[in-house]
This record gives structure tokens, sequence and C-alpha cells, in this order.
């Protein structure tokens, strides 16, 4: 594989600043040159996924060979965790790209809004493959600027609102951030992840381990929008074009948030009881608020917005009961189940949230509305957006034989396993909820005929709208198959080792 | 938008030349002495910026210079990009190899490629400064109309 990896940010980055020299020349150009380099880089993925590698492998930039056992180089690590991220994040980049060929034809810049989309994709894959924190925020940074400005992308006044909130709240967590990690450099004097976490090891000043640690929690969780810092998510995720709001809430949010707080927090720092703690609370507030406000939204974008914190939420209750299943010394089979059932959720509200703004969009798309009161007796008009949107409703309700069941019904029962039967009936309670508000969007936007007499003709929208969404759908029922053994040794269970074994990923970087 | 006076007018144009000239020596200095190709480039961009600003300019000629300097930053980058991959080519298989001969330190000519990177940095942030501010002064104009 070796070089192979910096294809991930070199095409991105390529596709994305050719863009504004030769789609100028050449018509069409933007549209075939993003979706082919993300078609390459999804089979790219997928390829070291299946290829049953398991080992960790680090890439030096610039070929700087470590002094003294002191890495200098900025690492590219390649670990089971980094190839589940690469593959959501430019498997949903393809479909949301594909699907942006008709979407985005009534905008007038279509150049600039590829050019974002890759600097965007080119940015979370830096931030999912780097293995050096200075290098996460630069990273990081190059795919948060691209989504303000892509929310803003319809200049709207409500459009431009949210990017501008977005944009505040997003600078403040961008700024805990960095002042977290120069703390960090400050105690540590080096930028490593592996290397940070040998030092930590060593480490006894628990108040500046705990200050930091909180610190960062907060710029992440404001990323990752859990629910004391939720108040953009709504605003930005609705006000967006519906294939960005399909990468905000299917991608963005997990990889620079999600995956930041999980890597930093179970391999660089030393897991403790406290911080495990606060994940399970953030994560039940997160799951439980956040459903209690969408069941009452009528915009159909803005309910989906709330639901992804709501389904955020299951993550990060799945990872912080193993957080602190680890921590005690329990039994480590539950801890494994939790981890698990955490990640496959991940993957699973990638692609089913992703397919249900999808949906939205093209409702959008063709009746010009996004009020549920307004809509109604689509049924019969739309029959691929409605079947599609029926597969994912069911699936983020958690209703088998769809992936939301299967991903929901592990972390219920890792959770009643490791005796946290407050958490097990919350999370039992929220998915009823969830499909409640769910019957309300396929009630009021498919059927409910009233208002069918009025509408004018309205029929299926075009073609790569619709293989963007029946693609999805057949991924949301395909990948119930990761649970079944065999299947999930070569997916999922690399990822858990590499959280379960919190160290190994430090020693083995540090021996290459 | 409109130019300012003759004072202003002569100053700035006794001056922007020197002012470009030092961003150019702060970037191919950029090796050698502090600064590199971000601050000489930003240097460059005020040059360009006070000449704009001193003797104004009508819109259409303003759009025109905004699409031209985008492009000139699109090209930078590319530039460095290919530079940078050029080492996967060329057989170390390592990105961002310093793949040139190194010369002797503290040599105008030596470090291999970074003169280069300093260089490609340096038009690629003149060229994006000056796009933002052409970007506002031609939303000032679209609104005062």
């Amino acid at each position: 594989m070796s070089w192979l990896i910096t294809l991930f940010v070199i095409l991105p980055l390529a596709a994305a600043f050719l863009i504004p020299v030769i789609g100028k020349l050449i018509k069409g150009f933007q549209k075939t040159i993003t979706s082919v380099v993300f078609l390459f880089l999804t089979v790219l993925s997928l390829f070291f996924l299946f290829d049953g590698n398991t080992e960790v492998y680090s890439y030096k930039i610039g070929g700087w060979e470590p002094v003294n056992g002191v890495p200098i180089a900025i690492y590219f690590v390649i670990d089971g965790l980094t190839i589940f991220m690469l593959s959501i994040i430019n498997l949903i980049g393809f479909f949301s790209a594909f699907y942006a060929i008709s979407y985005i034809r009534r905008f007038t810049a279509e150049n600039n809004f590829y050019t974002l989309l890759c600097l965007m994709v080119g940015g979370m894959n830096g931030v999912v493959m780097t293995g050096d924190l200075f290098n996460l925020f630069v990273f990081l940074e190059i795919a948060v600027i691209a989504s303000y400005a892509l929310v803003a992308f319809g200049v709207e006044k409500h459009e431009l609102e949210a990017s501008f909130k977005y944009q505040v709240l997003g600078g403040i967590a961008s700024l805990l951030i960095l002042f977290g990690i120069g703390l960090i450099y400050w105690k540590t004097k080096t930028l490593n992840i592996a290397d940070v976490s040998d030092i930590l090891k060593y480490s006894n000043d628990r108040s500046f381990l705990l200050f930091t640690q909180i610190i960062l929690i907060a710029g992440f969780g404001l990323k990752a929008a859990m629910i004391p810092f939720h108040a953009w998510l709504p605003d930005a995720h609705s006000s967006a074009p519906s294939p960005i709001s399909a990468m905000l809430s299917g991608v963005l949010i997990k990889a620079i948030g999600i995956y930041c707080i999980i890597r930093l927090f179970f391999n660089m720092f030393i897991i403790n009881h406290e911080i495990s703690l606060v994940f399970i609370i953030l994560g039940s507030l997160s799951m439980v608020l956040g459903v209690f406000l969408a069941v009452g939204q009528w915009d159909i974008k803005r309910l989906l917005a709330y639901h992804s914190i709501s389904q955020m939420g299951y993550v990060i209750i799945g990872v912080g009961i193993g957080m602190m299943i680890l921590v005690n010394n329990g039994n480590k089979s539950v801890a494994a189940l939790a981890i698990t059932g955490g990640l496959f959720h991940l993957i699973n509200h990638a692609v089913f949230k992703s397919l249900l703004f999808l949906n939205a969009g093209a409702i959008e798309y063709k009746t010009g509305t996004r009020n549920l009161k307004e809509l109604g007796g689509l049924f019969a008009y739309m029959p691929v957006t409605y079947s599609t949107s029926l597969g994912a409703s069911m699936a983020i309700s958690g209703i088998p034989p769809f992936n939301g069941f299967f991903s929901k019904l592990l972390i219920i029962i890792a959770a009643i396993k490791g005796r946290f039967y407050l958490v097990a009936f919350l999370a039992v309670i929220v998915s009823i909820i969830t499909l409640a508000s769910f019957m309300k969007f396929q009630k009021f936007s498919f059927f409910n005929k009233s208002s069918i007499t009025e509408k004018p003709k309205i029929n299926e929208v075009p073609f790569p709208m619709c293989f963007s969404m029946i693609v999805l759908a057949i991924l949301c029922l395909g990948l119930s198959l990761l649970i079944f053994p065999g299947v999930r040794e070569t997916v999922l269970t690399p990822v858990v080792d590499i959280l379960m074994n919190t160290t190994d990923y430090s020693s083995a970087i540090k021996d290459i | 938008m409109k130019g300012m006076s003759s004072i202003v007018k002569k100053t700035t144009q006794l001056l922007s030349g020197m002012i470009f000239l030092y961003g150019i020596y702060i970037i191919t200095h950029g090796h050698l002495t502090p600064g590199g190709g971000f601050a000489g480039g930003t240097i460059i961009a005020a040059s360009l910026i006070i000449l704009v600003l001193a003797f104004g300019s009508d819109e259409l000629t303003m759009v025109k210079r905004k699409e031209g300097s985008s492009v000139t930053e699109s090209l930078a980058i590319l530039a460095f990009l290919l530079f940078a991959s050029l080492a996967l080519i060329i057989g170390t298989n390592i990105f961002f190899h310093n793949y040139l001969p190194e010369g002797i330190i503290g040599n105008l000519i030596s470090a291999g490629v970074i003169p280069l990177y300093n260089i490609l940095v340096g038009i690629e942030v003149a060229a994006a400064l000056f796009t933002i501010i052409l970007a506002f002064i031609i939303y000032k104009e679209e609104i005062s109309k």
C-alpha cells in the first residue's frame, strides 16, 4: 500500500484546484472529475478495508527518520479505524457528488461548489489519516472552512445567518482545540500522537491532564454537536444545499468530531473514569434532548438535523460504556460489544442519514418547499424517493432487518450487560420516539391525500439523484451483513481492537 | 471606484515598486532568513493593493483582474502539489521528499526544493489576498449602486 495512501489527500486537492482553471474552458469538467476522483478513492479505500491486513502502518512525509527514537516527521497512520473512516467519507462523498450533478444545476456557481466539496473531502481524509496533532488541526480547518462557505452557498438571508452562526461557534471550537493542542505541546514537547501517548503514560500531573481533556472535549464536542454545544447544527445542516447537508450530517460531524474524540481519548490520553462518565452523560443528554427537539419540527431538514444530534448520542454512549468497562477492568467482551455497537451505528448513521437528506433534497427539488404542512400525497408521483426514504426511515427507527436495528440492539445489550440499566431504557425510549417522528415525516410528505388535488404535475427526479438514493437504500439493508461472523472479522473487529488495546497504537508506531 | 489625489498617486508610484521588490527578497531568502513564502506573498499583495486603492479602477476591469488572480492562485497551488508529488514518481516514493541537490548551507541556491516551494507559496498568497481585496471592493461597488 505504502505511497498509495497519500492519494487520499493529493487527488481531492488536485481536483479542487484544477476545477477553477479547466472548468472554465471545458463544459461539464467539474462534475466529471469530482465523481471520478471520489469513485476512485472509494474503490481504493474498500480495497484497503478488505485486503485483510490489520497491522498499524505509518508513512513518514518527507522521509524524515526518527532521531534517537523521537519522531520528527509528520506521520500518516493507517490502522483499522482510519481505513473504516476513509471508506465512509469517500463513499458518501461519491454519492453526494453524483447526486449533485442534477441537483446543483439550478445554482449559478457550479465550479465553486465542486471546488469546495473536494476541499472538504480532502480535509477530512487528512484528519483521519494524520498522526500529528498540529497537522490534524490544519486539515480540520481546511474541512470546516470549506463547509462554512458551502452552508452559505445559496446566499439567501437565512443561509447567511446560519453560516455566520456556524462560523462563530466553529471558530470558538477551533480556538479551544488549538489551545488544547498547545497545552499538550507545552507539557510534552512533541506533537506526534504516539509520542505524546508514550510521554503521558509516565505523567502524574492529574489536574493538567483533566483540564486539557475537558478543553478538548469542549472543542471537539462543538464540532460533533453534542447537546450543550449543538446550537449551530440545526441551522447549518438545514440551510446547506441537500448534497452538502448529507455530507455535513453523514460525514463531517463524525470525521472531525467523533473520530478525533475516539482517537485522542483512547489512543493518546490514558482512559479514566471521569472522562468516560462525561461521555456517557453527554451521550445520553444528546440522545434524549435531540429526539425531543426533533419530534416537533415541521421543516424536513431541521427534523433530520435534530435527529443527527440524537443518533450521535448513541455512538457516544456505545464508546463511553466501552471505555467505562475497560477502566473498571470489567468484562472485556462486553466492552468490545459496546464499542462495536457504537462504531457500527456510526457507519449506519452515515448511510441512512445521508440518504434521508438526499430524499429531502429530492422533495425540495420537485416541490420547492420543505415544510411538511404544505406537502402530501407524493408517493404516487415520486416512487423512488418514497421507497428509498421509507427504507431509510425504518433503518433510523431501528426496525429489523435494516442496519439501524442491529447497531442499536448491540448498544442496548451492551448497556444491560454492563449494568447501565437507565441508559438502556433511555435508548429504547428514544428509538420509539424516533419511530414516531419518522412516521410523521412519512405521513405528511408522502400520504395525507388532502393536498393531492392542488399539486401541479410532479414527476420523479432525474437519474443521478435516483441512482444515489437507490444505492444508499440498498446499503441500508446490506450493511446489516456487517453483524454476521465472517464479515464482522474483516471490517469491525480490527477497528475495535485498536480501541480495546489502547496502548498498541503508540507502541506499533514507535517500533516502526 | 474613484482614485485619490495626485500626491497620493505619485507617492504610491514611487513606493509600490520598492515594496514589490522587498516582497520578492523575502520570498527568495525564505530558507535562509526569517520570512518566506507567506510573509513575502503578503507584502507583494500589499504593493498591488495600494496601486488599486490609489488609482481607482472601474468595475469591469476589476472583475477581469479578479478572475485572473483567481486562476493564478489555483495554478500556483497545482504547481506546488506537482512538485510535492513528483517525488512519488521520481523513484523515492516519498511524498514531499527533497529530491534536488542540497548545495552549500547559506547559499541563495541551496536547500533543494524548499526555495521553489517558497516561491510558489508566495505567488499563491499574493494572488489570494489580491483576490479577496478585489472581491470586497467589487461588493462595495455593487452595494453603492
